[in-house]
């Protein structure tokens, strides 16, 4: 019955037939031993495949023992988490108070213009997914952003610039 | 440490490493290299001065003197300049402890952020590392509370609660599981103390929640950090590694009959599990959503379990309390805010970092004494002290001292120390917008006044911005609805910002309104 289900969600995931529910059950199975290991599982699943498709979401319930509704409450509370996979880099701009006091939000309209797509959106390139982050813990030294795992403090439009380049250039 | 040659400290603390620090350290490893000097590269923490990031340091027969902020483009001409042995040159700034804006602080939580390698646990004992755990160990549990107790210290987080009473409680409660838990969900906007200690100084944190465990008898903990703090993550983790393979940490720590075991968990991105209550939810698998209190963390909190759960900063401060005394660190401070509170200068500032002073400093002096006004060069209009939830205050309060009370006593609050200064470019209407709209993104969904009123209070503010300004009196009743129907500060205090941007410049309602209908 478990396994048939299974089967049956990942049909419906057709823009995603890579996900290896097999390397994602031993994700799983590394981690469930650990109080409250829904976080870690998630995580550990994200940095694997880079996002948290649906298809995994019965696995990861029947693994738990929680509903699969429980699962996917847990998925979508968390701005970190995605559902859908992401570009090759994620940029995310800091829009919160400190960054805006020093341009944050034109950085933001700049950025928007420069990717062509909105917050939570993807260039058309697939190149970079534009995300709002609230606080990188720079508030020195902004506007902030982070492309991938580097973070920019006192990023200006010619800086965003050069980043985006460069990180197009590396590809 | 085990040194050749001249001693460079590059920080590896993330601002500076934002900043270009890593290509400044390779840089000088390069052309070390390619002059046949002989250098040793030490990672240290920052000093907090982040104007000056990334500041290069080297150690000579005089102390440190310090080059800032160096490009990698600088560090050829700092090796003609004959940096290694302290020489002049347009970056040089000198011995960096005598630098003004460090030498007035009264450092003690920071005593020694930016001046050791945080993943060294050598260099941390050599600077009094360990010293409060050790003299913990020679105390009972009670004597433990008792001396934090004493000591006055508040929780650093914002709500200002006594650690001490937290411990007491958890310490009367009958289980044979407790934790302890170290809220490092750091997610206001403008403060950054909490990642410092975790980056610049994590046995600090290490030995604070270790000496809690003692305290109440717990022989588990969990430092829940934020996701948006990669780099603290890793230090946690290293240092957490040394401190058990060195027997700080684990089974019988120092020979003791004590054990404690410790954890570093990864949020997710949501603001809400700053609020403990959330935080153990999330700690528990679940969604970040605020729990109804009673039932105290401290009686039933991670897992059920009495839990003491506290700030990263509040953890941070009892090592020097247990090494030097309660009366020793009460001695700062004012009134009932007894101790120093790291502040954070932050956002439009000329000189931003961390400035760790004792309670009582007025707002005035840390903008512009320390701060030395906007980085725009523009005045100061307005500053917003505590977090997204925090008010936002002109001016005529600047003369506030930096206390609790006196903050509550103008409707301000400190919270966790940060302080976000803007210019008068400032639109007051968007930052009501803006606190809003950050509620309504971040909302936990429990309770319908933050849930609802969020989204209802964007609405109301984009009417009144195009035009209806009657519906001013609506927003006001709005905000009374979340402030006393709310279940946590969340929904109760996101209309701090709104109410005090409408009371202390109401002229950026009529006038956005007055331009729409221009």
């Amino acid at each position: 019955m478990q396994s048939s289900q299974v089967s049956q969600v990942s049909q419906v995931v057709p823009s995603d037939p890579s996900v290896d529910l097999d390397q994602v059950k031993s994700i799983i199975q590394e981690y469930q031993a650990m109080p409250g290991a829904m976080l870690p599982v998630l995580h550990a699943i994200q940095d694997a495949l880079g996002y948290v498709p649906a298809s995994v979401v019965p696995l990861i319930a029947d693994q738990l023992n929680l509903s699969r509704a429980e699962v996917h409450g847990v998925i979508s509370f968390y701005h970190h988490f995605r559902q859908q996979p992401a570009g090759s880099h994620i940029v995310q701009l800091c829009r919160a108070e400190a960054c805006q006091a020093v341009g944050a939000e034109a950085l933001a309209t700049h950025a928007k213009a420069a990717l062509g797509c909105d917050f939570h959106g993807t260039s058309s390139d697939g190149q970079f997914t534009l995300e709002p982050v609230y606080c990188l813990g720079q508030c020195a030294c902004g506007p902030n952003m982070q492309i991938d795992d580097d973070l920019y403090a006192r990023v200006s439009n010619d800086k965003f610039n050069k980043l985006v380049r460069a990180k197009r250039g590396a590809q | 440490m085990s040194t050749a040659g001249i001693t460079v400290y590059v920080p590896r603390d993330s601002t500076a490493l934002a900043l270009g620090a890593n290509e400044v350290a390779a840089a000088i490893v390069a052309e070390a290299g390619k002059r046949g000097q002989e250098i040793t590269v030490v990672r240290n923490g920052s000093r907090g001065m982040f104007w000056l990031e990334p500041l290069v340091e080297v150690v000579t027969a005089a102390g440190r003197i310090g080059y800032g902020p160096v490009e990698p483009d600088d560090v050829a001409g700092l090796f003609d300049a004959g940096f290694l042995a302290g020489g002049q040159h347009r970056l040089a700034l000198g011995l960096v402890e005598e630098i003004p804006y460090l030498k007035k602080q009264e450092r003690l939580t920071f005593a020694r952020v930016g001046i050791t390698d945080p993943l060294s646990l050598e260099d941390y004992l050599a600077h009094e590392g360990y010293a409060g755990l050790r003299r913990a160990l020679t105390l009972s549990s009670a004597e433990v509370v008792q001396e934090v107790l004493e000591s006055g210290l508040r929780g650093r987080g914002g709500a200002a609660f006594p650690t001490g009473i937290k411990w007491k409680t958890v310490l009367g409660a009958q289980s044979a599981q407790k934790y302890i838990v170290c809220n490092a969900d750091e997610g206001d906007s403008g403060t950054f103390s909490d990642r410092m200690v975790m980056e610049d100084d994590p046995f600090m944190l290490i030995e604070g929640m270790t000496i809690a465990a003692l305290a109440v008898g717990a022989t588990r903990g969990y430092i829940y950090v934020r996701s948006e703090y990669p780099h603290a993550i890793v230090a946690l983790n290293q240092a957490i590694v040394t401190a058990n393979s060195q027997n700080y940490l684990g089974e019988n720590i120092l020979g003791s009959s004590h054990s404690f075991h410790l954890e570093v968990r990864k949020g997710a991105g949501a603001y809400i599990c700053g609020e403990e209550t959330a935080l153990l939810e999330s700690l528990e698998g679940k969604r970040g959503v605020v729990r109804a209190k009673p039932p105290l963390p401290a009686i039933e909190g991670l897992f059920g379990k009495p839990t003491v759960i506290n700030n990263v900063i509040s953890l941070a401060s009892v090592p020097i309390i247990l090494a030097r005394g309660a009366a020793f660190y009460k001695n700062y401070g004012m009134g009932r805010s007894l101790g120093t509170l790291p502040m954070q200068l932050a956002g439009n500032i000329k000189y931003g970092g961390l400035v760790e002073k004792a309670f009582g400093v007025t707002l005035r002096e840390m903008l512009l004494d320390f701060g030395g006004g906007t980085a725009s060069g523009k005045p100061i209009r307005a500053v917003q002290v505590g977090g997204p939830l925090g008010p936002y205050l002109p001016e005529s309060l600047f003369d506030t001292k930096l206390d609790y009370e006196a903050f509550a006593a103008v409707g301000g609050m400190l919270g966790h120390g940060g302080i976000v200064v803007f210019d008068d470019s400032v639109d007051m209407a968007r930052q009501a917008r803006y606190a809003m709209e950050f509620c309504a993104v971040e909302s936990c969904g429990k309770c319908t006044p933050c849930r609802i009123g969020s989204t209802r209070g964007v609405e109301v503010i984009d009417k009144i911005a195009a035009g209806q300004v009657h519906e001013i009196h609506l927003l006001r009743d709005l905000c009374d609805t979340m402030i006393n129907g709310s279940l946590c500060a969340m929904g109760s205090m996101t209309p701090l910002p709104v109410l005090s941007a409408l009371d202390h410049f109401p002229e950026d309602f009529a006038s956005s309104a007055a331009d729409k209908a221009a």
